[in-house]
C-alpha cells in the first residue's frame, strides 16, 4: 500500500494528512504554527505518521503547500494554496464551482473549471480586516479566546455594526459599543456579518457559481457559515468537522499519489529511491 | 487678565493646555483617554486648572478638538484637529507650510497657509497602517516600552525591511524577523523606516513644502524625527509642546472667541447697519 503525505503551512496552523491509495485519511494532526516553519513542519508530519500507525519509510511521497511550504524541507515538492484546496474541495464535493477559503491571516476566493483546475482566483493577505485575525483581534477585544467565539456568537440575537475597514480601528468600536451596554456575542456577531460582507465581495470577483465550498480554520465557526449562506442565499459545502481546517493539507497528500502514479508509470521511483539512498 | 483653554480628546490620551492673552502657555496636563471620555476630557481639564493655580471661572472660553471633541462636555465649542493642528503648529513655527501629525491612531498630512489655514489635508481614516499603533504593535511583539523604542532603533545598523502593511500582520513579522535571528535594534529601525515612508507617501498626496512641522505624540520619538528627515530629505521643526500642538490650536480659537467678543458694539452696529441696507 503506497501512503503519501500533505503539510499544509499556513499562517496560523500547520496541518497535516496521511492518505492512502485507496483514498483513506489513516492520520491527521495538527499545530500552531510559530516561526520555526520548518521545525513544526517536520514535527507535525511525525506526529501525523505515528497516528496512522505508520513509519515515516511508508510515506512514499510529501507535498507541501500553505504560505510556509518552502520551509518544509521535508517535503518532496510544494504546491500552491490554490491548486491544494481546490483538490481538497473536489475531493469532498466534485461539483464545487468556487471555494472560499478563510485562513487565520489570508482570505482566498477561487473559481475552477470542470476539470477541478483553479480557473480564477483573488486573495486578501495584506489587511487583517478580511481575515481570521479580524475575528479574533475582536475577540480578544473583549477578553475572549478564538475557541470561545463559536459558542459566543451562538448566544447573539442581534448583529451589532462592525464596520470593519481595519481591525485596529475595530477596537475602538468594540469599546464603543461595550461602553453602550451592548452584549459581547452581538459585537461577535457583528464582526463575522463583516468578515462575510468582505468574504462575497472577494468571491464576486471571480465570478463565483455555484456549488459553493467553504474551508479554512474560521469556517469551524457554524454562525459564520450560516452568515456566508445568507449573504449568498444559496446552500454552501462544508467539509465535516475538523476537516473543514485540512482540506488543503488532504489536497496536497492527493496530489501525492497522481505524482507518485506517475513517477510509477514512467518508472522513475527506482531511480528516486536509488537518489535518496 | 483672561485665560482661554483647549482640550484635544484623541484616541489614546487626551491633552489640555490653558492659555493667557499673550498666547503664552501658562499650563497643560496629559491623560488616558480610556473608555470614559468625558471623564478624561474633565481630568485633563481640571489637572491643568490645578497646574496653573487657576479657577474654573478665570478660563472664558474651552475649545474642544480630537476624535472625542464632542464629549469635551464643559468646551463651548469644538474645532476639528486638522484646523487645531495647523493653527498650532504655524503659532509655534511660522514658518510652517506642512503639517505631520502622528496620533495614537491616525496620521495626518496638512497643508496650511501662513495664517495658519487649512489649505489641504489628508488622513489614514480607513486603515491603521503607519500610524503609532505600528509602533504599539512593535513594542507589545518585542516587549519593549513605547518611550525606549526610539532610543532602541537609533542603535540600529542594518534595519530589516518590514514588508507587511497591516498593524496587525506586522506585530508577527516582527516576532519572525526576530525568529530569523536580527537584532531588536535592527528590526525597530526597520519599523519606523516603514512608518516614515508611508507618513512621506500620505505628505506627498498634498504636496510636501517647507517648512514642515512635526506634531502629535509620535513627535517625541527621536527615531521618528530621523527617519521622517531622511524619507523627505529635510529636518522637520519639533516642538517641546509637539504632543500638545491640537490643545494649543484650539486654545488659540478659544482665544479668538474671548478678543471677538470683547468688540460686540462694532460688530452689532455692523450688522445693524448691513441689515437696513438690505431693508
Amino acid at each position: 500500500m503506497n501512503y503519501t503525505a500533505g503539510i499544509d503551512v499556513g499562517s496560523t496552523y500547520t496541518k497535516a494528512i496521511i492518505l492512502s491509495e485507496d483514498n483513506q485519511l489513516v492520520g491527521r494532526a495538527m499545530a500552531n504554527t510559530g516561526f520555526k516553519l520548518t521545525e513544526v513542519s517536520e514535527k507535525i508530519y511525525h506526529e501525523a505518521v505515528a497516528e496512522a500507525g505508520l513509519s515515516v519509510n511508508d510515506v512514499d511521497y510529501i507535498i507541501a503547500t500553505g504560505f510556509g511550504r518552502h520551509q518544509a524541507r521535508l517535503s518532496d515538492v510544494q504546491v500552491t494554496d490554490l491548486t491544494a484546496s481546490a483538490r481538497g474541495a473536489t475531493f469532498f464535493f466534485p461539483n464545487t464551482q468556487t471555494i472560499l477559503d478563510i485562513g487565520g491571516q489570508t482570505m482566498k476566493a477561487s473559481r475552477l473549471d470542470d476539470s477541478a483546475k483553479v480557473k480564477s482566483f483573488r486573495l486578501n493577505d495584506k489587511c487583517a480586516a478580511g481575515t481570521g485575525a479580524f475575528l479574533e483581534k475582536t475577540a480578544r477585544y473583549m477578553g475572549y479566546s478564538t475557541t470561545e467565539i463559536g459558542p459566543l456568537v451562538a448566544t447573539s440575537k442581534e448583529a451589532a455594526s462592525i464596520s470593519g475597514v481595519c481591525a485596529v480601528f475595530a477596537e475602538s468600536e468594540v469599546i464603543n459599543h461595550l461602553s453602550e451596554g451592548m452584549a459581547p456575542a452581538d459585537i461577535m456577531y457583528g464582526a463575522i456579518v463583516s468578515l462575510v460582507g468582505r468574504a462575497v465581495q472577494l468571491m464576486k470577483r471571480v465570478r463565483m457559481e455555484p456549488e459553493f465550498t467553504l474551508i479554512g480554520g474560521i469556517l469551524r465557526f457554524e454562525t459564520m457559515v450560516d452568515v456566508v449562506r445568507g449573504a449568498l442565499n444559496a446552500e454552501v459545502n462544508v467539509p465535516e468537522g475538523d476537516l473543514v481546517q485540512y482540506t488543503s493539507a488532504l489536497g496536497a497528500a492527493i496530489l501525492g499519489h497522481q505524482r507518485l502514479l506517475k513517477l510509477n508509470q514512467s518508472g522513475a521511483t527506482a531511480e528516486r529511491t536509488s537518489v535518496a539512498a | 487678565m483672561a485665560y482661554a483653554a483647549g482640550v484635544d480628546v484623541g484616541s489614546t490620551q487626551t491633552k489640555a493646555v490653558v492659555i493667557n492673552e499673550a498666547k503664552e502657555i501658562v499650563s497643560r496636563a496629559l491623560t488616558d483617554t480610556g473608555a470614559n471620555v468625558i471623564l478624561a476630557a474633565e481630568n485633563a481639564f481640571h489637572e491643568a486648572l490645578a497646574n496653573g493655580e487657576l479657577r474654573e471661572e478665570e478660563v472664558e472660553y474651552v475649545v474642544g478638538t480630537g476624535y472625542g471633541r464632542y464629549k469635551v462636555t464643559f468646551g463651548n465649542t469644538q474645532v476639528t484637529e486638522i484646523s487645531c493642528h495647523g493653527r498650532g503648529a504655524v503659532h509655534m513655527f511660522p514658518g510652517t507650510r506642512t503639517v505631520v501629525d502622528m496620533g495614537g491612531q491616525d496620521t495626518k498630512a496638512i497643508r496650511v497657509s501662513p495664517t495658519g489655514e487649512i489649505i489641504d489635508f489628508c488622513m489614514n481614516d480607513k486603515c491603521a497602517a503607519g500610524t503609532g499603533r505600528f509602533l504599539g504593535a512593535a513594542s507589545s511583539a518585542l516587549d519593549i516600552p513605547l518611550d525606549e523604542l526610539g532610543p532602541t532603533a537609533l542603535q540600529g545598523e542594518r534595519p530589516v525591511k518590514i514588508s507587511t502593511t497591516c498593524t496587525v500582520f506586522a506585530e508577527s513579522e516582527v516576532l519572525s524577523w526576530l525568529g530569523k535571528g536580527k537584532k531588536i535594534e535592527d528590526i525597530l529601525l526597520g519599523v519606523h523606516q516603514s512608518i516614515a515612508a508611508r507618513s512621506t507617501g500620505l505628505l506627498r498626496r498634498v504636496g510636501i513644502e517647507e517648512e514642515v512641522t512635526f506634531t502629535g505624540g509620535v513627535a517625541r520619538n527621536l527615531a521618528m524625527i530621523e527617519t521622517l528627515n531622511q524619507g523627505m530629505g529635510l529636518k522637520v521643526n519639533v516642538s517641546e509642546e509637539s504632543h500638545y500642538m491640537g490643545a494649543l490650536g484650539a486654545a488659540l480659537f478659544a482665544l479668538d472667541h474671548i478678543l471677538a467678543s470683547r468688540v460686540p458694539h462694532q460688530t452689532k452696529s455692523g450688522q445693524t447697519t448691513k441689515a437696513a441696507e438690505a431693508a
